[in-house]
């Protein structure tokens, strides 16, 4: 089962030279909504035939500032969803956490205003070719892409478990319609203020056992996504992660958004989070808090 | 308006058009094809080569600045065996015009990687990015001393054999750049690239440490373009005739036209690259329209019109 699924996994999520920002677009999108959703805010844009060709895990990279900011570099954010309405017509959402300057910035445009975004960019997650059993676990507003990807999963007949947590109840990102999407969701509060006192990696080893669960999914801060790797090794199931780097560009240009990923052929290469993820195999990444070139990395 | 000259050279090469991409700041190039088609560029200058791969620095690599940003990428790169095998064919099939950039951690280097790149078709000229560490000499930058500036050109041009137009690559964090710039041009050098990045650092004040891994970092962007029009200036007064490729925050065809007015006989765009994929395209047609706006009927009367005597009101 494994194999087979590592396979189609490997189709899906692999990545031609040719294919390098094959689908992306540079275009201005009107803001159609924008509501907040506890520390978070939800904003949905028009933005025609982007949503055809936008898959769960993707992310679009958005100019911010206006005119003449003094922030030359774009925000990359997550794709929460896409709705593909036909003839060319299309919307996506996102959730923007309005941590710094420029994503406060984006989180403070009005509906009607049009805000300059390429996408989609990055890889997508892997989509099994039968139906599976799926645990998608979330860290923050890193629940964002999951819950289109449960969409995609329930359709092709997965069974979609979820958990969600962050450090406190006003930190968990899952709106009414994402879940109506999963089977069961778990919540954790590092807090206690909902759910389960404690971090995600407490409840998943428990989840994957009880619910016989064949593929992990992960998306939240690099530390949660290292010990959501070690115990899906230590389970021996799949484990696809959506990574955060910090990114200038989003389109594979600049080199800052780059970490340690063993090939297949067992060579550890600096591989960008932008053009070779933000969705990876998350035992191929070298997982490291010092964030240091690992030795053996090649050309080091 | 159909007869504007937009063409331009660098040495005994010609450019269709005076706008290339800044070295590290177009990937292998496939990255920015995906928006527009490269031969549309007066060249893509690439990535700066070194003998060997190189996984480069660890992260973190980047810091925003005020209309700028600080990187620290340490070359990252396939080394020249692989570049020559996929990168420059590549390249040759998109019709692109292509400047290499090559970088050594020695004199030897420098001379090895010119031997590599001397018949090697489709490529028109060479950048020599000589802001690297020399091993040789306690990690001194080379560009950073007229002796190993000097030294890593010489190695260069007498490699290369006479026909592939040498540009030298230059660091503005020097006290007389037109000093440097005259002793690379009398080693051999065609022209000289200014300005590459300018050295700094951003200490975070959340964790109390430089933010970048490698502590110091090159400052690019709009905020070091006065530096480049300064530094641009200073050498065309020293070196009439010599090729300028001029860089350092170009965003628009209006920065594009200063730094040509300062002595520039191409620019080539960086940074906003980060910012908008089209942003080589915007300030081409931009430019191309300042300057006819200006009564200009070619970019090489608008070289150095800067520096023209006072009082000459021609434009």
């Amino acid at each position: 089962m494994a194999n087979h699924l590592a396979f189609a996994l490997f189709k899906n999520g692999s990545l031609s030279v040719s294919s390098i920002n094959r689908f992306a677009r540079n275009i201005e999108a009107e803001i159609t909504s924008n509501r907040k959703a506890g520390a978070y805010h939800h904003i949905a844009l028009s933005v025609g035939e982007m949503a055809a060709f936008t898959r769960p895990g993707n992310f679009v990279a958005i100019k911010v500032g206006g005119e003449n900011s003094n922030m030359v570099l774009r925000r990359a954010f997550a794709i929460y969803r896409s709705v593909d309405l036909g003839n060319g017509n299309g919307q996506i959402e996102l959730v923007v956490a309005p941590h710094g300057q420029g994503s406060s910035w984006v989180a403070a445009r009005a509906v009607g205003e049009r805000l300059n975004i390429i996408g989609p960019l990055g890889t997508a997650f892997g989509i099994p070719t039968e139906p599976v059993r799926a645990l998608l676990v979330g860290g923050g507003y890193g629940s964002a892409p999951l819950f289109g990807l449960s969409e995609v999963l329930k359709a092709r007949g997965c069974r979609v478990d979820m958990v969600l947590g962050a450090s406190t109840a006003m930190k968990i990102y899952a709106p009414l319609e994402g879940k109506r999407s999963v089977n069961a969701l778990t919540i954790t509060t590092d807090d206690g203020s909902a759910g389960i006192a404690g971090k995600v990696s407490d409840v998943v080893p428990d989840l994957i056992d009880s619910n016989a669960i064949d593929i992990v999914y992960s998306c939240g801060p690099m530390g949660m996504l290292e010990a959501i790797t070690k115990i899906s090794v230590e389970k021996g199931v799949l484990h696809q992660a959506s990574v955060e780097e910090s990114m200038a560009c989003g389109i594979g240009v600049c080199m800052t958004c780059v970490l340690p990923v063993k090939g297949e052929d067992g060579v550890i290469r600096m591989l960008r989070s932008c053009i070779d993820g933000p969705v990876m195999n998350g035992e191929d990444v070298i997982w490291d808090s010092k964030r240091s070139i690992p030795e053996g990395t090649w050309g080091k | 308006m159909s007869s504007f000259d937009f063409t331009t050279s660098l040495g005994s090469a010609q450019f269709a058009n005076p706008i290339f991409t800044a070295s590290g700041c177009a990937g292998s190039g496939k990255e920015l094809s995906q928006f527009f088609p490269l031969e549309n560029l007066g060249a893509v200058v690439t990535k700066s080569i070194m003998l060997k791969p190189r996984s480069g620095r660890a992260t973190p690599r980047m810091a925003e600045t005020p209309s700028g940003m600080l990187n620290s990428i340490g070359l990252q790169g396939p080394g020249i065996d692989i570049f020559l095998e996929n990168d420059i064919p590549w390249l040759v099939s998109q019709g692109a015009t292509t400047v290499v950039s090559i970088a050594g951690e020695s004199v030897e280097d420098y001379a090895i990687l010119a031997r590599r790149l001397r018949a090697v078709p489709g490529i028109s000229a060479l950048e020599v990015n000589i802001s690297c560490p020399n091993v040789e000499n306690r990690g001194q930058v080379f560009a950073c001393d007229p002796v190993t500036a000097r030294a890593a050109v010489e190695s260069v041009r007498r490699n290369i054999g006479g026909e592939l137009p040498i540009i030298a690559k230059l660091s503005p964090d020097v006290t007389d750049i037109a000093h440097i710039a005259a002793e690379v041009v009398s080693a051999g050098a065609d022209g000289v690239a200014l300005i590459n990045t300018v050295l700094g650092m951003v200490i975070d004040t959340n964790t109390l440490r430089p933010k970048l891994a490698g502590k110091t970092g090159g400052l690019s962007g709009p905020a070091i373009r006065p530096v480049a029009v300064r530094a641009i200036y200073q050498v065309r007064s020293r070196l009439p005739h010599v090729s300028i490729l001029g860089m350092g925050g170009v965003a628009s065809g209006r920065d594009a036209l200063e730094l040509i007015l300062a002595g520039a006989n191409a620019v080539s765009v960086g940074t906003a690259n980060f910012g908008n994929p089209l942003a080589t395209m915007m300030v081409k047609s931009e430019l191309e329209q300042l300057l006819q706006d200006k009564g200009f009927n070619s970019l090489r009367e608008a070289s150095g019109y800067a520096h023209r005597p006072e009082g000459n009101y021609d434009h």
